[in-house]
């Protein structure tokens, strides 16, 4: 993966395969304390202890169609080779918490990348999840809710429509324009 | 924060009221990118994105882009399945801008499948 944001989407697709109907995406950046931490929190079905051992094994997936999962496994060496971590929290029936740290200035640490663009397919390809995005930088903060987005157009539209969806991906990566 | 939860919301309502709403379960053509961690890193969220950007520009309220897991074909991704209604689906691989705008003009807005940059029939292993 070349950036964050498709690490994001990668790991966002899980929770929606887990059946979620709400994903919270939370990125904090504190220049301060070179910190990155981003959560990624889903309703989904969950895992169980056994499942959740096995999580950063790329030999464990819940896949039929291949052997291995990388998803995980990919952005856990992400966060190592900068400095950070990664660590899952679930459980079974309640969903998962997945939390992934960063030195913020590591010569390794990967660029945030257009995380517009990867709202926005997610968006795309599940009309039916809420997603909750939210963006912290040394105290500015960004955030949309698609919920909001779903009510303020019920009746005129859906939120997969592209026209709607541009706007979103605008609003996303240029929140002071 | 304020700019995006009160402006923003009413350009999208401005924008929304502009359009047909036939997107609520009849369409004529569904587009679905397979978006599984191989997907992803050899580009596919390229691929959605520039399809959306077709779609808009076409203003064709008929055609559903969705997005999909990995199909185990992991070496020929990017990958997207072109369905129009009462037609065979039909997987398209390896895509790249170019090979999207073709599939985009012939078999999604005339209905002409590429063959070319098909999934060749009976030669695959899905595993």
């Amino acid at each position: 993966m070349e950036d964050l944001s498709l690490h994001i989407l990668d790991i966002v697709e899980n929770a929606t395969t887990a059946g979620a109907t709400r994903v919270e995406i939370r990125i904090i950046e504190d220049t301060k304390s070179d910190l990155l931490q981003i959560t990624i929190k889903d309703d989904g079905h969950g895992m169980d202890s056994q499942t959740l051992k096995g999580v950063t094994d790329p030999f464990v997936t819940s896949r039929t169609t291949r052997r291995v999962g990388l998803g995980i496994p990919l952005f856990e060496q992400a966060a190592r080779e900068a400095g950070g971590r990664l660590s899952v929290a679930s459980e079974a029936g309640l969903g998962t918490e997945l939390t992934a740290t960063f030195q913020a200035g590591h010569i390794d640490r990967k660029p945030m990348g257009d995380m517009g663009a990867t709202l926005v397919s997610l968006i795309a390809g599940n009309p039916d999840v809420d997603f909750v995005y939210e963006y912290k930088r040394d105290g500015k903060r960004t955030s949309l809710d698609t919920r909001s987005i779903k009510d303020e157009i019920e009746g005129f539209s859906t939120i997969s429509d592209p026209k709607i969806l541009q706007l979103i991906q605008e609003m996303v990566n240029n929140p002071e324009s | 924060m304020a700019k995006l939860r009160v402006e923003d919301l009413k350009r999208i309502k401005e924008a929304a009221k502009g359009t047909v709403n036939l997107r609520a379960g009849e369409y004529r053509v569904k587009i679905t990118v397979h978006l599984g961690t191989c997907g992803i890193a050899a580009g596919a969220r390229k691929i959605m994105n520039f399809l959306l950007e077709k779609i808009q520009k076409t203003g064709a309220a008929d055609i559903i882009l969705t997005s999909s897991g990995c199909a185990g074909l992991c070496n020929h991704e990017p990958m997207m399945t072109v369905e129009v209604k009462d037609s065979a689906p039909v997987k398209y691989v390896l895509l790249d801008e170019e090979k999207a705008t073709k599939i985009f003009d012939e078999h999604v807005m005339n209905g002409h499948p590429v063959s070319k940059y098909a999934l060749s029939v009976g030669s695959e292993t899905t595993y």
